[in-house]
């Protein structure tokens, strides 16, 4: 088997805060392979965007603490590097695309800037070719008139075409990995729909990998290859995208999919919308045990003793359940 | 952008007849006349009461007076000071310079100062160089100017006899030694207004750094791979001293209160302690002259602060 | 985002004994976090022993303010005269207990008159919107322009020897400066005020109050302004101790209280051409004046991040 791209193991972040450790990220295990999109999904809080930045090493680490796991990336742990070693991951082989396009960019200057400045860093080249390959960029996200508008500010664009920025930014050093934290959230329907077709556009030109977050069903099912469902800072489980529809084995994948209103089926079959009971549990010095066993309805005694593993119980299919 | 700042230089003048308004407005509520002691003081002639009686027209009524007031003072016709025998304009023009070195030099320090420990601070939350950052930003705040002044005296005239207290406009010395005397005297009234400033300005700095850095752009730019020093010096600061510069615009009015403190003390010749004197003496036209320039002064540094401001942030030109 | 991800309360009983932040209100939260202040607890109680030997002090040291005794002349701190003694031989503690009292009414009537003029103004302004606001805008930002010294001066010039033949020198001078000073204070209050209308106003629990039928005095009084309570807290403890710096200025300047005043500032006046010989009688009203500063500061900061805690960390 091929050495997956990046392989997160057993990772732990923890955050110290006044009323106690904040277990955001709680022994998750992950892998990308060359040129697929893993999604990860999840309701808010579960942990997905603090695994993401995590990666990047982005989080701040006095309240947060990588308590314990690997990051591999092409076999080389990110966990213990410097910020100096970091800097050249940064960009150039990881890139991040984030939630909130209104706010992800600096006001003060121009998007060229902003593109040109990551490309001056990385491929070390001056400002006239930083400034024609920026150009480059933005044809490649399809703004119109790069030309003119590579000197434009931030507020100047729609929140959609500020989204083209960041992916213009992100992927102006050609990274093998790009993580995209939630990218259509923030924009309209229609917007997302655009913005996913030009991630995967961009993917197939440039062969990357792409790890898609997003709380959304749907995004998922339309884009990713693989997808990993996460709950309350772990990952309960992980599977081909056909094979999770098909079966999900998880009792809270079960609750998600059939969360899902079906419009095919509204007219005919009139059921009432199917939503998982109860709250998701503080991250607060939790107790051991499923995480999900207050919501479960499977749950048994041993639920609230022992963490279920994450196995593969079919073919590239994993749960932590024991239930299987 | 020119768009802009004609619109800026057109609002301060409407500004300006308001302010002038306002300080007549408090002359002529004055109760008794304010030449009255003049009548009694020998050293003032009969013709020129008579006349100063009919510039400033006490007997018209207020709108009419008030016109004939800011005409004449628009002509440059501010009228004739009798502690100092010669011209107001003269007078001010004379002493006017000091005062502009002393605060212009003393806010320069104090942005220096402010930003260098500012940011540093910002950068490393609740370290010991913040600390006593915060601690020196809040004492020098608290410190009102005469106090440090009178301190200054104290340890660097009297005990240290390195630096002289009382201020000589008439320095004997030519070349370096006329700077190098020039700078001895101008160092602890500049240092005082400096340092003063300087401690309220860091922490305003600090705390704009500090909501900054917060802020999603700047995990961006971290993200690209950029040393944390851009990230601070070009993504971070440029954005926190928006913020900034509008609190020091405000600030103003104080830093030119405490530069009339600071001349008195230190006794420089410039139009703080002319104000003082002229007090003093009852000096009415000099009183209402430098007030007026003092409230010009405070506004050309607010349209100094609107120029800044579009230049720091590029979103307002647009509005 | 670099940041914690939120913890969510837990209403589940099955659980188990899982851990969860206790309920409060918002009153002890706010209590919470201005007690983790250390330095604003110790400037608050500085304050309140402060303000206590001020009001107390005539009973505990009764000791005339005037009583002149050349023999006792520049004398440094001893028994008999624990604050030494100025070039009359008068004792200064005295003078100084006397001087704190005349900071703190300064101090706490010239803040009352720059709240409530800021609130009234703020309210009316964010209320109204349109040209009324403008107005007061305007208004508000020509004071802003206005050199505070000078006018402050100024209007000390012009006003003084009427107000001195109606109401005496001691309070025509207190009456000026607390007006002047309250008069120069209004801007940022009524700025503050403003701007939680204006955020508030179209906010959905106002909107609910107002659908429910309440008056729009009922809803700026009940819903409101208490919100803008926490700015306006903040703002005011500055002001205290804007305007006691204000009133030493003056006094400093020998344009303050009368000379047989002994206001902190005027102490100071007398003591500087006496610094060689008489150091203390310059540095305990520097002093002082220094400390109940300090502590105001102090205590505003830790009031501010009590009751706005998106700041900090």
């Amino acid at each position: 088997m091929t050495q997956p791209l990046l392989s997160i193991e057993g990772l732990k972040t923890h955050f110290k805060t006044d009323d106690g450790m904040i277990h955001a990220v709680d022994g998750v295990d992950l892998a990308i392979q060359r040129g697929e999109t893993l999604g990860v999904v999840g309701e808010s809080g579960c942990g997905k965007t603090v695994t993401a930045m995590t990666v990047m090493k982005l989080v701040a680490m006095p309240p947060g603490k990588i308590v314990a796991g690997r990051i591999l990336w092409q076999g080389r742990d990110l966990v213990p590097l410097g910020p100096d070693e970091m800097r050249s991951i940064r960009a150039r082989e990881i890139a991040i695309v984030f939630q909130e396009p209104m706010t992800s960019l600096n006001p003060v200057y121009s998007i060229g800037e902003q593109i040109a400045e990551v490309i001056r860093l990385h491929e070390g080249v001056g400002n006239r070719e930083a400034l024609d390959k920026t150009i480059e960029m933005l044809k490649l996200v399809h703004i119109s008139n790069p030309e003119r508008r590579v000197h434009d500010y931030p507020h100047q664009f729609s929140g959609g075409m500020r989204q083209r920025v960041m992916i213009a930014m992100a992927l102006s050093c050609r990274p093998k990995l790009l993580i995209a934290d939630e990218p259509t959230t923030a924009l309209d329907v229609t917007i997302q729909a655009q913005i996913l077709e030009l991630l995967g556009e961009l993917k197939e030109k440039f062969g990357m990998a792409v790890m898609l977050i997003t709380h959304a069903m749907g995004v998922i099912a339309e884009t990713a290859q693989r997808v990993a469902v996460m709950y309350a800072g772990k990952v309960v489980e992980e599977a081909p995208v056909a094979s999770l529809f098909a079966s999900p084995l998880h009792p809270y994948t079960q609750g998600l999919i059939r969360s899902i209103p079906r419009v095919d089926t509204a007219a005919t079959d009139k059921k009432r919308l199917e939503a998982i009971g109860g709250v998701v549990p503080s991250l607060l010095d939790p107790p051991p045990g499923c995480r999900f066993a207050a919501r479960c309805k499977y749950a048994r005694a041993i639920c609230t003793e022992e963490t279920p593993p994450l196995r593969e119980v079919k073919a590239g299919h994993k749960v932590a359940c024991v239930l299987y | 952008m020119g768009q802009y700042l004609l619109r800026q230089f057109l609002i301060i003048i409407p500004k300006v007849i308001g302010i002038s308004i306002v300080l007549f407005t408090v002359l002529a509520l004055a109760p008794g006349d304010p030449f009255e002691e003049l009548a009694t003081n020998p050293a003032v002639p009969p013709e020129v009461r008579a006349n100063l009686r009919a510039q400033f027209g006490l007997d018209d009524p207020v709108a009419v007076r008030y016109v004939r007031w800011s005409t004449a003072m628009a002509k440059g016709d501010w009228g004739f000071s009798f502690a100092s025998r010669i011209n107001v304009d003269e007078l001010i023009m004379q002493r006017l310079p000091t005062t502009l070195a002393v605060i212009g030099s003393s806010l320069v320090i104090a942005l220096v100062i402010a930003l260098v420990v500012g940011i540093y601070a910002a950068t490393r939350p609740y370290s010991i160089f913040d600390q006593i950052a915060s601690t020196f930003a809040l004492v020098g705040f608290a410190l009102p100017t005469f106090f440090t002044g009178i301190v200054f005296i104290l340890i660097f005239s009297i005990w240290l006899d390195w630096l002289p207290f009382v201020y000589r406009a008439d320095i004997t010395a030519t070349g370096w030694r006329w700077w190098w005397e020039q700078l001895r005297q101008m160092i602890m009234p500049v240092m005082v207004l400096a340092l003063f400033q300087g401690a309220s300005w860091t922490r305003y700095v600090r705390s704009a750094v500090l909501d900054v850095i917060r802020l999603d752009y700047v995990t961006t730019a971290r993200s690209k791979g950029l040393a944390e020093r851009t990230v601070i010096l070009k993504h971070v600061v440029r954005n926190a001293l928006i913020p900034v510069v509008t609190i020091i615009a405000l600030q103003m009015p104080t830093v030119f209160g405490g530069a009339i403190v600071t001349e008195q003390i230190f006794r420089v010749p410039g139009i703080g302690s002319l104000l003082i004197s002229a007090i003093l003496a009852n000096d009415t036209p000099v009183i209402m002259a430098v007030t007026f320039v003092l409230s010009i002064l405070v506004i050309l540094c607010n349209l100094f602060a609107d120029i800044t401001y579009v230049w720091l942030d590029p979103r307002i030109a647009y509005r | 985002m670099s940041g914690s991800t939120p913890a969510s309360p837990t209403v589940n009983a099955t659980t188990g004994p899982a851990r969860e932040p206790k309920p409060v209100s918002l009153g002890m939260e706010a209590w919470r976090r201005f007690r983790r202040h250390r330095l604003a607890l110790a400037g608050a109680i500085i304050l309140g022993l402060m303000a206590l030997g001020v009001v107390l002090g005539p009973w505990i040291w009764p000791v005339p303010i005037n009583e002149i005794d050349f023999t006792a002349r520049l004398q440094g701190p001893s028994l008999s005269h624990p604050f030494g003694t100025d070039d009359l031989g008068q004792d200064l503690l005295a003078r100084m207990i006397y001087g704190g009292r005349i900071s703190l009414a300064v101090g706490v009537v010239a803040m009352l008159i720059a709240v409530i003029v800021g609130v009234v103004i703020g309210a009316v302004s964010g209320i109204s919107r349109g040209s009324i606001d403008a107005a007061l805008m305007w208004v508000a930002d020509l004071f802003l322009s206005l050199p505070q010294l000078p006018l402050l001066l100024l209007v000390i010039y012009l006003f003084r020897d009427s107000l001195k033949k109606y109401i005496g020198a001691e309070a025509g001078i207190f009456i000026l400066i607390v007006v002047v000073i309250g008069i120069f204070r209004w801007m940022p209050v009524a700025r503050l005020v403003r701007a939680q209308f204006l955020s508030l106003r179209e906010k959905e629990f106002v909107e609910a109050a107002r659908a429910l039928g309440a008056s729009t005095t009922r809803q700026v009084v009940r819903h409101i302004l208490p919100n803008a309570l926490g700015p306006v807290i903040v703002a005011a403890t500055i002001d205290v101790a804007a305007a006691i710096i204000f009133e030493s200025t003056l006094s400093f300047l020998g344009l303050g209280f009368p000379p047989d005043i002994p206001s902190w500032g005027r102490l100071l006046y007398d003591a500087k051409d006496h610094l060689d010989v008489a150091m203390h009688w310059a540095l305990f009203p520097g002093g002082a004046i220094f400390l109940t500063v300090l502590s105001i500061t102090y205590l505003g900061d830790g009031l501010r991040d009590a009751l706005d805690p998106r700041r900090v960390m």
